[in-house]
């Protein structure tokens, strides 16, 4: 509680004492009416005060301009009539408690939320004199040694240069299992040390680290504003000074119908009371309260299951997606690829996995990669020049002084070289060496483990449609796209060809559904920011995915991507539930109102009690552990 | 240009209402208002003085809202 709500809480719970009191005085008259007005007093004159701002700045029509009128007209009404003030006094009392109590809630839930956000790490260790000192980690240059005692959190990505430990890296992709490291790994900040001290060698500066990163982008995400959002508070706008001048027609034109056309007493009273009632009901603080703090929620608990979503608009976007869009390479499969054969080779197997991984050695595709692992030895880049990298289809490059081509079926068309085709399935990397066919090389690569299941779950959640896009060979992509139950699949496509293949997917989509594109954010930017939604996968530590994704999914297990959609429908539903309940019970104690069935102490449930609910209701969407 | 400001404000509604007075100031190019993070975001139009027109949004705001506070 802060020192506003403290204040707040005092004032209740004296006006409320004085209450009961004043229930076994019996006064009457004008002392019962001046008694009456202390507890009033003491709860509302803040109410009152603001009401009268509003009217002086001219903006009327808010909540405290509403309840004044309302409680001095149900006063005015006891003073003529009655002779009871309760209800005057209970109306804004509880109205009182109605804000003290969102007040509270929403204070708790914003605290509660960044804790769990909470990964900026406070201060650096910096080694001076065989001392370590602590420093803002703002000021730590790149390429300097900071030591990182067990417990503490990574303030700075880097790289280890002494020590190994574990490292827990929930925190960030909400994967529980801790993490190994040895001097030469890169570590990514915000992971938490949980053995051995590591001195760390600085990559960049602490604003440019994965952590600050990541905390931008969360505490921005509720500033992009959802469509609901829009709504409501275009709703609220209209739906306060409509209820107000309907007040207005219901206490002059029903008691002027009755007066003249059908002859019966007038009742001003009633009617005033009526009116009353309706501005009571009138206070859109449930809406508007509820809709953003659902969608608060809802980010906050999925940041803290590895999910980052870059906005309201984007969870509301992803809640809706029907058909998904899956890159194989880095997001399907594990993008780390084996050499598992090598056939019809002219040269020794050695030899020729030397010129390949020489040939492809200032490309960083995966393939690439696995080639050089293959061949096991440091590369000589002073041996290769004149690489060509033709995109989509391999690498020609001198080597040694010998042009090496090495590449797909497409490469050694284009050069007109005559190549065995092979039957296994995987990436052949066909070789030729001046111009003559010296073999390939089968590269396959490797289904991650929860790729099945995380196809199957989906089709299970109402995903319509599953389609695969692969720069890969048609076979291969087939055979992955079986394996997982995908409906879809579209190979051998260059990276432009994706972006049009998913564009036209855009066009045939199910009717009222969207669109989400899954890639693992290397060189697919153009298709995640084309698709309705763009999902990047493992993360960790990667700029341009992070820039170019409307949601980040921190490490690369596929059952994250049910588990984001789960969480953006929980929210959504909760949001819609509020929308409706909220209306809902504030139109029917509407009519209630007009009818003359409701008294104000309804009317104030209809107020206060309803944005408690709501409140509750839209915290919910924080839980999402279980989804 | 785009400037983030922390605010004070108590209700939902009441952070509307400033997202929409500052959105009405002149020099603003489009503002939002964070109610959960308690933070207002605005772009200025080029060629303005962030500082002279942050005063009048606050002036603004102090009208819709009396009870808010923009912390410049």
């Amino acid at each position: 509680m802060n020192k506003k709500q403290k204040k707040m809480l005092i004032r209740i719970l004296i006006a409320a004492v004085l209450m009961v009191v004043l229930h076994f005085v019996p006064a009457s008259g004008i002392l019962r009416f001046v008694l009456y007005m202390i507890p009033y007093a003491i709860i509302g004159y803040d109410i009152l005060i603001k009401a009268g701002k509003g009217v002086k700045n001219r903006q009327p029509f808010d909540e405290n301009f509403l309840m004044a009128v309302a409680t001095v007209g149900a006063i005015v009404l006891g003073l003529t009539q009655s002779g009871d003030y309760t209800e005057a006094i209970g109306v804004m009392l509880f109205y009182q408690v109605g804000e003290w109590f969102q007040s509270y809630a929403v204070g708790k839930s914003r605290r509660n939320i960044s804790q769990l956000m909470d990964i900026r790490p406070d201060y650096a260790n910096i080694e001076q004199d065989g001392a370590l000192e602590q420093v803002d980690p703002d000021e730590v240059e790149v390429g300097t040694i900071i030591v990182v005692q067990p417990g503490e959190k990574v303030p700075i990505d880097g790289v280890i240069v002494e020590g190994s430990s574990t490292l827990d890296t929930s925190a960030l992709t909400g994967e529980s299992l801790p993490r190994e490291t040895a001097p030469g790994d890169e570590i990514i900040s915000g992971c938490i040390n949980l053995s051995g001290v590591l001195k760390i060698r600085t990559t960049r500066e602490f604003g440019e680290s994965t952590v600050s990163k990541i905390l931008d982008l969360v505490e921005n995400a509720s500033s992009r504003k959802s469509r609901s959002e829009a709504f409501i508070s275009r709703f609220a706008r209209v739906y306060t000074p409509a209820v107000c001048y309907s007040a207005l027609a219901l206490l002059i034109l029903p008691p002027l119908v009755r007066m003249f056309l059908l002859d019966l007493p007038a009742d001003w009273g009633d009617w005033l009371y009526r009116a009353l009632t309706f501005l009571v009901i009138s206070c859109p603080c449930a809406l508007v309260i509820s809709i953003p703090l659902s969608f608060f929620a809802g980010i906050g608990g999925a940041s803290n299951a590895g999910v980052l979503i870059k906005g309201s608009n984007y969870l509301e976007t992803l809640s809706q997606v029907k058909a998904i869009v899956f890159d194989k390479t880095g997001t399907l499969t594990q993008g780390v690829f084996e050499v598992s054969g090598i056939h019809h080779n002219k040269l020794e197997d050695e030899k020729l996995l030397e010129l390949a991984a020489l040939a492809e050695s200032a490309s960083s595709h995966p393939i690439s990669r696995s080639l050089q692992r293959a061949y096991g030895k440091p590369v000589d880049r002073s041996r290769v020049s004149d690489i060509q990298e033709i995109s989509g289809n391999g690498v020609i490059a001198k080597v040694d002084g010998m042009e090496v081509a090495a590449g797909n079926d497409k490469l050694m068309k284009r050069l007109g070289i005559d190549f065995i085709p092979c039957h296994h399935v995987g990436t052949i990397i066909h070789m030729a060496v001046n111009g003559a066919y010296a073999g390939h090389i089968v590269i396959s690569d490797v289904i991650k483990p929860h790729s099945k299941q995380a196809i199957h779950d989906l089709h299970r959640a109402g995903i319509q449609k599953t389609i695969m896009l692969t720069g890969d060979i048609d076979p291969v992509a087939r055979q992955v796209a079986d394996e997982l139950g995908i409906d879809e699949v579209y190979s051998e496509l260059l990276p432009a060809d994706k972006v049009e293949k998913v564009e036209s997917l855009l066009q045939n989509k199910p009717s009222g559904g969207k669109l989400a594109f899954v890639g693992d954010g290397i060189n697919d930017a153009p298709v995640l920011s084309r698709a309705d939604i763009g999902i990047a996968m493992g993360a960790m530590g990667s700029d341009a995915a992070i820039e170019a994704a409307d949601v980040v999914l921190m490490d690369d297990d596929p059952l994250k991507i049910v588990k984001a959609v789960k969480i953006s429908r929980k929210c959504l539903r909760i949001v819609y539930q509020n929308i409706v309940f909220a209306i809902g019970i504030k139109l029917i104690c509407l009519v209630l109102g007009a009818l003359g069935l409701a008294n104000m102490w309804l009317a104030i449930f209809a107020d206060v009690g309803v944005m408690i609910l709501a409140v509750l209701n839209a915290i919910r969407a924080l839980f999402v552990k279980n989804l | 240009m785009k400037k983030t400001y922390k605010i004070d404000v108590d209700c939902a509604n009441c952070a509307n209402k400033m997202e929409q007075a500052a959105n009405n100031t002149p020099g603003v190019k489009a503002a939002t208002v964070n109610f959960m993070t308690l933070k207002m975001i605005v772009e200025f139009e080029d060629g303005q003085d962030p500082k002279a027109v942050m005063q009048e949004v606050l002036k603004n705001c102090k009208k819709v809202e009396d009870d808010c506070e923009i912390f410049l």
